[in-house]
């Protein structure tokens, strides 16, 4: 029985802390609803019409380099499993296989792939053509 | 427990399905896709081999292939993007400007 | 496990940490700012350089899956040289055709780092990702002019029958594992050399995939089909690094599967890389001839001088094995000149690689005209080069290993190459110059790995015996 007290604890207060948070929510937070906060997906777009329409491409070129370094993820979960017997050796080449990986993070980042919309954009040449 | 020839066997005809996808299919996407069916194809025998064996090392290699392909299918996409900038068409018949 | 030490990986972490740095400077590079990119990439291959020839005779193991013993160097010092040349020539280029420097060094050396990975590989698995590697890194070279449609369209091409080859080359990788229960050679050399006499089916389908696999790497007929539009659609100097770098460094991971772990079934394989190998030359050849456009005509030259390096595997006696190496380096050096000077004298607006653009070069650049002669030549097998000397040991291997069919097959072609790359240099020489097409100006440091690349044809033409005594000792050091 004692151990299945720590579950109830923890069931209790995962249940409660979103509770709490939702009830606090409804009390406090302006309600200012509109059709496109009601809508399921609130993310900028028309979430219904026809699907054949053109996206940017920077949908595809963003999409790309999620699906890079999403899927090198995949070797944390086997590093963690086998932490201990790696030992130190293991830690450093994990840290030297995300150093590479950064690298080419950085890269995406100051070529711009990551600048969202054309506010930035325009932001970004007018900094460029000051300097 | 499911014998692993049953394995070897489903993974074959994927091979092959993907194998037949890249010479019938006419649309450039599809033929990646068929090139993903073959590596997964791949992967398969690799889980099965390795369980047979009752070590990891057949599924850490997926983990590396898993790795390798979805790099290769990044930049397969991005050079039909490319393609299709120049040419407006995903069919591989009409990319003839060079003898194939 | 890991208590090996990184000695062997040294080489490919110099080129690798060159091609980060390049990325990073590419990364913070102000806009118009010029950087020499180039030339820290040359540090990182001379770098890798050093620490290839402090390696040598050392065989050391790192991880248990790369070893640096004689063989792997050897290659690595060959693909260290094709990536140094490589950088050499697109200098001009990259300026000229306004490339994007950054990444296209970067990718460069990237190329370079997978192929010492595939040299040195002594795991399946590790051989799979280094090729990886390095395709992933040609395939976009080959489109990085991305306002070129042909250029685009060239690396869809390979970038499609590439892909699809290495799922091939995988599968047989599986099944190897599934046999021996590992991807480490010398782990798999031990079950085959155990299995030698149970006539297993499974290991012929390995053996089988793992060829199939291969054979597209070196463009042996009948998987040689993307080669000639890879080759023709992308830039000239790009060319002349995939078609030397790529093809020496699936070379060298073929020799090392094919001789050593599969040397029990080399009785089931060898009828199998023989028709390989003929067909290779004989196709590549006869093709060739046919062809107007220079650089699909090298492209077919190439795929035949892949047959002529399958007539040394298929040989694999002492002398054949020799011969292999001694080969990739002449072929490596000769050829990357010859796209060289196809490279020089574009411009960017026109490729100028029809044959009819060659028409009378000797009368505006004699010494690009020249330089390109003993390219040919050599390319030729003709004396005193070192394609001559290379085709030589290849045949005479070849007949001391009773396989008179393959020698008469390479001589044969070799004497009908001949007329192809005659043409050439004939159209050069006799023709006048049709109209005022003026060349670019060549920059100094092409020029200069042009000339050293032309000495080192007619050095290794004239004195082959201590490159050959070298590439002998290397090869001994693993078969």
């Amino acid at each position: 029985m004692d151990g299945w007290l720590g579950v109830i604890i923890m069931i209790a207060l995962g249940v409660g802390f979103a509770a709490v948070m939702i009830g606090l929510s409804l009390l406090l937070g302006p309600h200012n609803p509109t059709p496109e906060k009601l809508a399921p997906y609130e993310c900028g777009m028309p979430a219904v019409g026809s699907a054949r329409e053109r996206h940017s491409v920077k949908f595809y070129l963003v999409a790309m380099i999620f699906l890079l370094f999403d899927i090198e993820v995949a070797f944390l979960y086997p590093w963690a499993v086998a932490l201990r017997d790696l030992g130190w050796a293991g830690f450093v080449q994990l840290v030297t296989f995300f150093l590479i990986l950064s690298v080419g993070y950085v890269y995406v980042w100051r070529k711009g792939v990551l600048d969202w919309g054309p506010a930035a954009r325009a932001g970004r040449h007018a900094a460029r053509r000051a300097a | 427990m499911i014998p692993l020839g049953h394995y070897l066997i489903v993974s074959a005809m994927l091979f092959a399905i993907g194998t037949a996808g890249v010479f019938l299919r006419r649309n450039l996407i599809t033929i990646l896709l068929s090139i993903e069916i073959m590596l997964n194809a791949v992967n398969l025998s690799f889980v099965a081999f390795g369980r047979q064996f009752g070590s990891v090392d057949g599924q850490i290699i997926v983990f590396f292939v898993m790795t390798v392909a979805a790099a290769e299918a990044a930049v397969g996409l991005a050079i039909v993007i490319a393609l299709f900038r120049h040419r407006e068409s995903l069919n591989p018949d009409a990319f003839t400007s060079l003898k194939w | 496990m890991f208590s090996s030490g990184i000695d062997a990986v040294v080489p490919m972490l110099c080129v690798t940490l060159a091609a980060l740095a390049v990325m990073g400077a590419e990364a913070f590079r102000a806009r118009g700012e010029q950087l020499p990119l180039g030339g820290l990439g040359v540090v990182g291959l001379v770098g890798a350089a050093i620490s290839a020839v402090l390696l040598w005779n050392r065989n050391a193991v790192s991880f248990g899956v790369v070893v640096a013993d004689n063989f792997g160097l050897f290659v690595t010092l060959v693909l260290l040289l094709v990536a140094l040349l490589t950088i050499m020539f697109s200098s001009t280029v990259v300026r000229r055709d306004g490339l994007p420097a950054g990444e296209y060094y970067a990718l460069v050396l990237f190329a370079t780092a997978g192929m010492i990975m595939m040299a040195t590989a002594n795991d399946l698995l590790v051989v799979f990702i280094a090729l990886e590697i390095l395709s992933i890194a040609v395939y976009v070279l080959t489109g990085i002019r991305r306002d070129d449609s042909r250029a685009i369209e060239a690396a869809f091409k390979y970038f499609l029958l590439g892909a699809f080859s290495s799922a091939f080359f995988l599968y047989g990788i599986a099944f190897t594992y599934g046999l021996a229960g590992s991807t480490r050679l010398d782990r798999v050399g031990t079950y085959m050399a155990a299995q030698s006499m149970s006539g297993n089916p499974l290991i012929l389908v390995a053996l089988g995939l793992l060829l199939v696999g291969f054979a597209f790497k070196i463009s042996a007929v009948p998987f040689h089909m993307w080669t000639p539009d890879a080759y023709e659609g992308a830039p000239a100097v790009v060319t002349g690094f995939m078609s030397t770098g790529v093809k020496a460094a699936a070379f060298a991971a073929f020799a090392r599967v094919f001789l050593s772990v599969f040397e029990p079934f080399s009785g089931e394989w060898a009828p199998l890389v023989w028709l390989l190998a003929a067909a290779t030359m004989i196709l590549g050849t006869v093709v060739g001839v046919a062809q107007s456009n220079l650089k699909r005509m090298l492209a077919y030259s190439s795929i035949a001088h892949g047959g002529y390096l399958l007539v040394g595997l298929v040989a694999a006696n002492q002398v054949g094995k020799a011969a292999i190496l001694f080969y990739l380096l002449a072929y490596a050096v000769t050829n990357l000149a010859a796209f060289g000077v196809i490279a020089l004298l574009g411009t960017r607006e026109a490729a100028n690689d029809e044959l009819r653009d060659y028409a009378g070069l000797w009368h505006t650049r004699p010494a690009l005209a020249a330089l390109m002669t003993v390219c040919l030549l050599s390319l030729g097998g003709l004396p005193p080069t070192a394609g001559f000397i290379g085709k030589w040991y290849i045949f005479s291997a070849a007949v001391s290993a009773g396989y008179y069919g393959l020698a008469v097959i390479g001589v044969l072609t070799s004497v009908v190459s001949v007329f192809f790359y005659l043409r050439v240099v004939v159209m050069m020489y006799m023709t006048d110059r049709p109209a005022a097409i003026a060349p670019p100006p060549v920059s100094a440091v092409a020029m200069a790995a042009l000339v050293a690349s032309i000495a080192a044809i007619i050095a290794l033409g004239i004195l082959p015996t201590p490159v050959l005594d070298f590439a002998a000792q290397s090869i001994a050091t693993i078969f």
